[in-house]
């Protein structure tokens, strides 16, 4: 039985060979579309809507960008959309799923049962069926086409994730601490804010990350709710560049765009790999 | 301690969240059955209609049509994805450098935009521009120049293809925190009876990690029966209308057409349809929870 697991020496070494060409492969491939999509950024726009095209530029250019910057209301004003309904959805969130996790993790609540699965409903119901009636009743008060509305829109997306994990948060404080306080005659507030809230900080972060990359890229409501080409986000600028002047697809430009959009996104998972991996395993199976 | 714990004080540190979900998800819910019932349109109109909107939807054979070809992408799709993503994490699972690098580059793409990937793919699969088809003909893997947005099938291979590459790591990271989770004591035990590597793959660590598949095919399946920036990116519905998904045909009939009780009555039934498979969702990982 031996001899099935234990492989001569050559062999075990071509094998390990095997698997590390195997894995240059595949980073070839996930690497390789961002990288044609940067070097054609680079290009000049004539060389980027060339046909054939060619994979490297033959001479630099920032034209493209320059045109991204300047793209109608301009890209400032676009980003800073994007910002806006981004921040607004991590403020929301948090004032939201903090006490919420509070709340779940330390108090025996009255139909826990049920409030939980109330707090999941955005989870089952998907957001694409109840935008039509949101929009309707953001429009009687508004909301349509500001950012604070859109803002909503990514918090329900991202609360229950949010309130899941700050629930787990709060649930891994050992009860000791919390009972100390509270025979020192703390209220259940004082103990929220002066001794959960800096042991939470993770989980906080997590919330913040999650909440910025989904709203930073989300799609359908931002092109359903802004309908005014100012008040647009950076994903639905992005199809307007696409559809350009004319018809003609400014090819060079809508790279540029692109390469916009995923790097603060991009940046954000490689400075904070760890707290987004973990998150993202927290809140998807468990 | 019971005694301080107020059962009401809970509730309030509760309640926010609460009203927030019930306004913002529940209350619209109900809107939208209600809307349903009528004719309302983003023009006007709102007069109550009954079942008609179903009766509607059940013979417009461009909703079935929809649906059916969200199905079919979702059936396409979800293998794809959960096959792949499991040999990458079997590839990928060991800490070695190199394998931790490729795990963290096939996860990169998930942190990017749906709409943004599509746009560069869409760019990628151009036939004029694009280098992709440029790619096929240098390595000599096709002979001519496949055309990707001209017909249905291949429109769909060309979502499928951009889906897959913006997505493998999400399903991949899972099976990788469920393979390494797995005791590595019933491995080393299966080494020392003999079993090679594939009899252990398929002994051990799939059953081992069977919730996971489950769920990560769950949460997968319920994205892409939800599809809609890919198409409407990539494809626009075309050719001649035969790759609108189904939230994009809402999409279309609600707010191209402002049809907006027609549209409501088509959500109700994607709803339903979803629901069912998210409320599976939802008790297996809450089972899980338990354990």
């Amino acid at each position: 039985m031996s001899a099935i697991s234990q492989k001569s020496a050559p062999m075990a070494r071509a094998q390990r060979y095997l698997i590390g060409a195997v894995c240059v492969l595949v980073i070839t491939l996930m690497l390789g579309p961002i990288a044609l999509s940067f070097f054609a950024s680079i290009k000049t726009p004539a060389e980027a809507s060339a046909s054939p095209p060619n994979y490297l530029p033959q001479s630099l250019s920032t034209e493209n960008y320059q045109k991204v910057i300047d793209y109608q209301a301009g890209l400032f004003t676009y980003a800073s959309n994007s910002f806006l309904v981004a921040g607004m959805a991590i403020v929301l969130c948090l004032v939201l799923a903090v006490p919420a996790g509070y709340g779940l993790a330390r108090f025996r609540l009255p139909g826990k049962e049920v409030i939980f699965v109330l707090l999941l409903a955005p989870l089952m119901i998907p957001y694409q069926a109840i935008l039509t009636p949101i929009y309707l009743n953001f429009s009687k008060i508004g909301l349509a086409n500001s950012h604070l509305g859109l803002a909503i829109v990514h918090a329900v997306l991202q609360l229950p994730f949010s309130i899941y994990l700050m629930r787990n948060a709060f649930e891994a404080i050992p009860r000791e601490i919390e009972e100390a306080a509270l025979i020192d005659g703390a209220t259940s507030l004082q103990v929220l804010r002066r001794i959960f809230l800096p042991l939470v900080i993770p989980g906080v972060v997590t919330v913040m990350l999650f909440t910025f990359i989904n709203s930073w890229n989300e799609f359908l409501a931002a092109l359903i709710f802004m309908n005014k080409e100012s008040s647009f986000t950076v994903p639905i600028m992005l199809v307007s560049v696409r559809t350009g002047r004319l018809g003609a697809v400014d090819w060079g430009a809508l790279q540029a765009g692109v390469i916009v959009s995923i790097l603060p996104c991009i940046l954000i998972y490689v400075l904070l790999q760890k707290y987004y991996v973990s998150g993202f395993l927290n809140g998807a199976v468990k | 301690m019971a005694s301080i714990r107020n059962r009401h004080l809970g509730l309030i540190y509760v309640a926010p969240a609460l009203i927030f979900v019930i306004a913002f998800v529940l209350y619209p819910l109900g809107q939208l059955v209600y809307l349903s019932l009528t004719d309302t349109s983003l023009l006007g109109g709102g007069e109550w209609v009954g079942l008609e909107n179903y009766e509607k939807a059940f013979a417009d054979k461009s909703f079935w049509r929809a649906l059916w070809f969200t199905v079919k992408y979702t059936v396409v799709i979800t293998p794809i994805l959960m096959g792949l993503g499991f040999a990458l994490a079997l590839l990928t699972s060991n800490n070695s450098p190199l394998r931790l690098f490729t795990r963290a580059t096939i996860f990169l793409p998930v942190v990017i935009g749906l709409g943004t990937s599509s746009l560069l793919w869409y760019w990628l699969l151009d036939q004029q521009v694009g280098l992709f088809n440029k790619i096929l003909l240098d390595l000599h893997l096709v002979e001519e120049m496949p055309v990707w947005f001209t017909k249905a099938d291949p429109a769909l291979a060309a979502v499928i293809i951009s889906v897959t590459w913006k997505v493998i790591g999400f399903g991949m990271i899972l099976f990788v925190a469920a393979i390494q989770s797995i005791n590595s004591e019933v491995l080393e035990a299966a080494i020392i009876d003999g079993a090679n590597y594939w009899q252990r793959v398929w002994k051990i660590i799939i059953p081992l990690s069977m919730r996971t598949l489950l769920l990560a095919t769950l949460i997968s399946a319920i994205g892409s029966m939800l599809a809609f920036d890919q198409f409407y990116i990539m494809t626009g519905g075309n050719p001649r209308g035969q790759t609108f998904t189904s939230v994009y045909w809402i999409y279309q009939n609600s707010f191209i057409s402002f049809k907006l009780g027609y549209g409501a009555a088509l959500s109700i039934i994607l709803t339903a349809i979803i629901l069912f498979f998210s409320a599976i969702q939802v008790f297996l990982s809450n089972r899980s929870g338990t354990e």
